[in-house]
């Protein structure tokens, strides 16, 4: 238990040092436009692969569990659109960003760590913790929202196309359902938990980053224990957020 | 001129550093040897404020930097010059964009300026036209030269160096040795050298501090290693036979 409370305070102190003032804001905007590319830009192909097929196969294993002639067709549209929009598109897309985007950020610094390159920013005067780290949790902030609403809009095209094209529905009954009781908020809700998932996965992994200590051996550890730390953090804030934004 | 004023640093029960004195003055090549294990490294990261003292303070020209907090601190560091071990270029940027990174950072001067002063830094250890190869490109000789024309992109008053051999073939390390001897003379920077290469030592060192078990055993010229009755120093100095034996040589030249 104090091994927790210490890593939070430690948490906390690199935070403070990350949101201190830059210094000097022509060099970060620079470095936010990378990091856009890198976090961003080059996550799309990942994302949009994996939406695709996961709207396919919500929208086919829904038809398939549709015996009922009392349950209406357009039940799989519905289905297919909750799904990614208030679950798939968000969490499961930045668990799978957790992997792909903090496994990178915690390895990228942590091999900065012990290759004594953050001590030579420390001995120039360069405040380390905001120059690697804000533009990374800047640029997660701004652009995963888009990577999740693109994820949503191919999910749901995807799921409409296998759903006609294999006869399970039809797109004027997938189109019904897509817009059966819609809810606009529910868009607003997952794209407020992707902001703090973005946060999360950014904040949380370059603390284990830039804690490393030790070789390339300890390396591979804090980059691994930022995707641990960074799923555990979303599951444990996809609830509270879910219970606070729709209860 | 930098003090070290008794300083002590422990890591939990362990004491690294005892009450170590030691000072450091303008236009010499002031070496720090010892051991490994026993200290070298952690008087360096306490002075250029990498860790924090425990109790003593380290002074730059009057200057109270152990007392002083992060911004104050800034405005010492941008004085500062430093050489790390494996060179800590950053991968990501080329040769030049690393010598130009402190002024990038720092300093409000056109790119184009910062671009010429980057040439004439790269130019001084010998590395015109490299400008635009990666860290992963260069020998290891290349990038200490590297990390030495950053170090100086800011004409430091303070030059860190620490193992500027390590790694590198004894003609390579005679080279390093020379443009920091050089650049010492040429900025009339203080330079604190780490190392434990004694054919550095006794190439360029002007003043040689001798740490042993975390305390500052020796202090002298390279004149008077040869004749010291310090027994750990002897040991560090001249650990063969063959060692001993030029030693010997020597004493009987004189």
């Amino acid at each position: 238990m104090n091994r927790l409370y210490s890593a939070i305070g430690r948490y906390a102190i690199l935070m403070s040092s990350v949101f201190s003032r830059p210094e000097k804001g022509k060099v970060y905007r620079r470095l936010i436009l990378d990091e856009l590319m890198k976090i961003g830009v080059q996550s799309l192909g990942i994302v949009a692969l994996l939406s695709l097929f996961m709207g396919a196969v919500v929208t086919l294993q829904t038809a398939a569990n549709i015996d009922s002639g009392w349950i209406p067709k357009w039940t799989i549209g519905f289905t297919a659109r909750q799904t990614m929009i208030l679950e798939f598109s968000s969490t499961m897309v930045c668990l799978i960003l957790s992997g792909k985007v903090g496994s990178n950020i915690a390895s990228e610094i942590g091999t900065m760590r012990i290759t004594e390159q953050i001590d030579a920013l420390d001995i120039m005067g360069v405040n380390s913790a905001s120059y690697l780290i804000l533009p990374k949790i800047i640029a997660a902030v701004f652009i995963f929202p888009f990577i999740v609403i693109i994820s949503m809009v191919l999910g749901i095209a995807a799921g409409a196309l296998v759903g006609s094209a294999s006869g399970a529905i039809s797109l004027t009954d997938f189109e019904y359902g897509l817009q059966y009781y819609f809810d606009p908020f529910d868009i607003i809700y997952t794209l407020i938990k992707c902001v703090v998932f973005a946060f999360i996965i950014t904040s949380v992994s370059a603390y284990h980053g830039y804690n490393t200590r030790g070789g390339a051996l300890e390396v591979g550890q804090s980059s691994t224990r930022a995707v641990v730390s960074s799923i555990i953090l979303i599951m444990i804030f996809n609830y509270m957020l879910t219970q606070l934004l729709l209860l | 001129m930098i003090e070290v004023r008794s300083i002590s640093k422990s890591f939990g029960t362990h004491q690294v550093l005892k009450n170590v004195n030691v000072s450091f003055e303008p236009g010499k090549v002031n070496f720090i040897i010892g051991r490994s294990g026993q200290g070298k490294s952690v008087l360096a990261k306490c002075i250029v404020g990498l860790m924090e003292v425990d109790q003593g303070q380290v002074m730059f020209d009057e200057r109270n930097f152990t007392m002083m907090d992060r911004w104050e601190r800034k405005d010492v560091r941008k004085d500062i010059g430093m050489l790390f071990q494996g060179s800590a270029l950053f991968d990501s940027m080329t040769v030049e964009e690393n010598v130009m990174f402190p002024l990038r950072m720092f300093s409000k001067v056109p790119v184009s300026e910062m671009r010429e002063r980057a040439s004439h830094c790269l130019k001084r250890v010998n590395l015109e036209g490299k400008n635009k190869l990666y860290p992963s490109e260069l020998s290891g000789g290349m990038k200490k030269r590297t990390g030495i024309a950053r170090a100086i992109a800011m004409n430091p008053k303070y030059l860190f160096i620490d193992e500027p051999n390590s790694g590198l073939d004894p003609q390579t390390s005679i080279v390093i040795d020379n443009l920091v001897r050089e650049i010492t003379n040429e900025y009339n920077v203080i330079t604190v050298v780490i190392s434990h290469d004694m054919n550095s030592v006794m190439e360029i060192g002007d003043r040689i501090n001798f740490i042993y078990n975390g305390e500052i055993w020796w202090k002298g010229d390279k004149k008077e290693i040869l004749n010291t009755d310090n027994q750990e120093l002897n040991n560090f100095v001249f650990p063969s036979r063959f060692m001993q034996e030029i030693r010997e040589g020597l004493r009987q030249m004189k």
